[in-house]
């Protein structure tokens, strides 16, 4: 039995400055499905969380989400991108959680979290107000609802960050590692949401250092390398019983 | 010739003052606000790719650092209404030629300030209103251009307070701002001292007041909630905006 993947990559290719990146990714996401994503800084992992979230563009391959190709299109052989516009509506399906949580920081925690509602979703003030309120409860920060991102720890911020890509009830979350930025005591607060998350069948992709998340929350870990997949595993198989030289030395360090 | 207090004190009430600060006044907001709306376009188009909007806005700036305000003016009163017939009527007044002519200039230093606060907003900050779906417009509106405001208020208002003081330069065209006021005075009585003591009087008033202004439209940028602000004081704010 195969699902259609909610979001999958075919070949996927991206050069900065002449230093190719990505080359030649394939991955893909299921529904319900949360893998980690490990590898060392530069190997681009974070690249194609970008890519995937339609921020920057490919050089070439496809991002399909459930089953469409968003971002680019094919014309003449040659890839061309989707206006800013389209790739606005496009990106409203995919949930972006940032390392430094770029919070809005002229605005309180609510009003964080309502400004997708009413600016780009069109809801009404009041209507986005209470669903803001909601979200912000979910995350366990409804008492914090119109403090300003200056006034909140860092682990408070990023919860908040994760409500305000949920709101707008996304097809997938993407996680650039979002633990990275913060301090050791304040990591397990945001893990724990990540994880609740997870419990409630939200698709995600988590780009991460904390291998004890990966391992306890994911149905797949990931290792990326020189901007290819080295190795795709379930956890348990992945973490005890790598399959690659390449795992066992990114392992070995990492423990 | 000693400083006559009853000349000073006459001055400093006469309705001739009042209106020429209130002209003053009257001509640095206006050109001001002409300032702020061409200054911004222009700073889109300077930190825009696209040649064609850098291209316009570059040869603005350029244009008009380089000229007098002064001369500017000139050509406003003088040379415009020769060349334009339609500038030659009732409407086209010294008031409007002052700032018109000032906005024009302000605005090539308005684009730079608007410019330096635009590229400020970290990066990171239209990446998030982009990935939440925000269309550019939006995210220029309701993430970059709050956030560039706070930054550019500090050095606005210092141009607004030097505007006040270049608005005396449309003594040339005879408008009877604060200064001219002034002059015309000293022209007619020659009590030099009372006059211009006077007009130091409205200057240090004028510009007191729009520090103060500056200072409470500041504060409603400052970003913390009421609550903490009142516990924690403005510290916060200092230490920690800016850093996510």
């Amino acid at each position: 039995m195969t699902k259609l993947p909610i979001l999958q990559v075919k070949d996927l290719h991206k050069t900065y400055n002449g230093n190719a990146v990505l080359t030649g990714v394939e991955f893909e996401v299921e529904k319900g499905q949360v893998k980690a994503v490990l590898g060392p800084s530069g190997s681009g992992k974070s690249t194609m969380l970008r890519l995937m979230a339609l921020l920057e563009p490919a050089d070439s391959g496809e991002i399909l989400l459930k089953g469409t190709r968003i971002g680019s299109r094919e014309h003449k052989g040659h890839t061309l991108h989707l206006p800013e516009r389209q790739l606005a509506a496009q990106r409203q399906e995919v949930g972006m959680v940032f390392q430094r949580f770029n919070l809005f920081p002229h605005l309180t925690a609510v009003r964080n979290v309502m400004l997708g509602l009413t600016s780009v979703k069109g809801i009404a003030h009041h209507e986005a107000r209470s669903q803001a309120m909601d979200m912000l409860k979910k995350v366990g920060l409804e008492n914090r609802a119109t403090h300003f991102p200056s006034e909140l720890s860092g682990g408070q911020q990023q919860r908040v960050a994760i409500a305000r890509a949920l709101v707008l009830n996304p097809s997938v979350m993407l996680f650039d590692e979002p633990t990275s930025a913060l301090d050791p005591e304040l990591v397990g607060e945001v893990l724990e949401v990540m994880e609740r998350l997870a419990e409630t069948g939200m698709t995600m992709i988590v780009v991460t250092h904390e291998v004890r998340f990966a391992r306890r929350v994911a149905n797949e870990v990931t290792l990326f390398d020189g901007g290819v997949i080295v190795e795709q595993a379930e956890p348990e198989q992945f973490f005890t019983n790598p399959q690659h030289e390449r795992t066992r030395k990114f392992l070995s360090h990492v423990r | 010739m000693l400083f006559d207090p009853d000349i000073f004190f006459a001055q400093l009430v006469s309705t001739d003052y009042m209106k020429g600060a209130a002209l003053s006044v009257a001509v640095a907001v206006f050109s001001l606000i002409l300032a702020t709306v061409i200054g911004f376009f222009m700073a889109i188009g300077r930190t825009s790719r696209r040649t064609y909007l850098q291209a316009p806005a570059h040869f603005y700036v350029w244009f008009f650092r380089a000229i007098p305000a002064l001369l500017v003016l000139l050509i406003m009163w003088n040379a415009l209404p020769q060349l334009i017939p339609a500038l030659r009527a009732d409407w086209f007044s010294p008031f409007l030629a002052a700032s018109v002519g000032l906005g024009l200039v302000e605005a090539a230093f308005m684009s730079e300030i608007i410019r330096s606060a635009l590229l400020s907003v970290d990066e990171g900050q239209g990446l998030a209103g982009r990935a939440l779906g925000m269309s550019p417009a939006k995210v220029m509106l309701k993430v970059v251009l709050p956030q560039a405001i706070r930054i550019a208020l500090p050095p606005t208002g210092n141009e607004f307070i030097g505007l006040v003081k270049y608005s005396s330069l449309a003594s040339v065209i005879s408008l009877r701002e604060l200064l001219t006021t002034a002059q015309v005075g000293v022209n007619i009585t020659f009590r030099y001292a009372e006059y211009y003591a006077a007009a130091i009087i409205y200057y240090l008033v004028i510009v007191s007041v729009l520090s103060i202004l500056q200072s409470f439209v500041e504060k409603k940028f400052a970003w913390t909630s009421k609550t903490a602000k009142s516990k924690k004081g403005m510290d916060v704010v200092n230490t920690k905006v800016g850093i996510s």
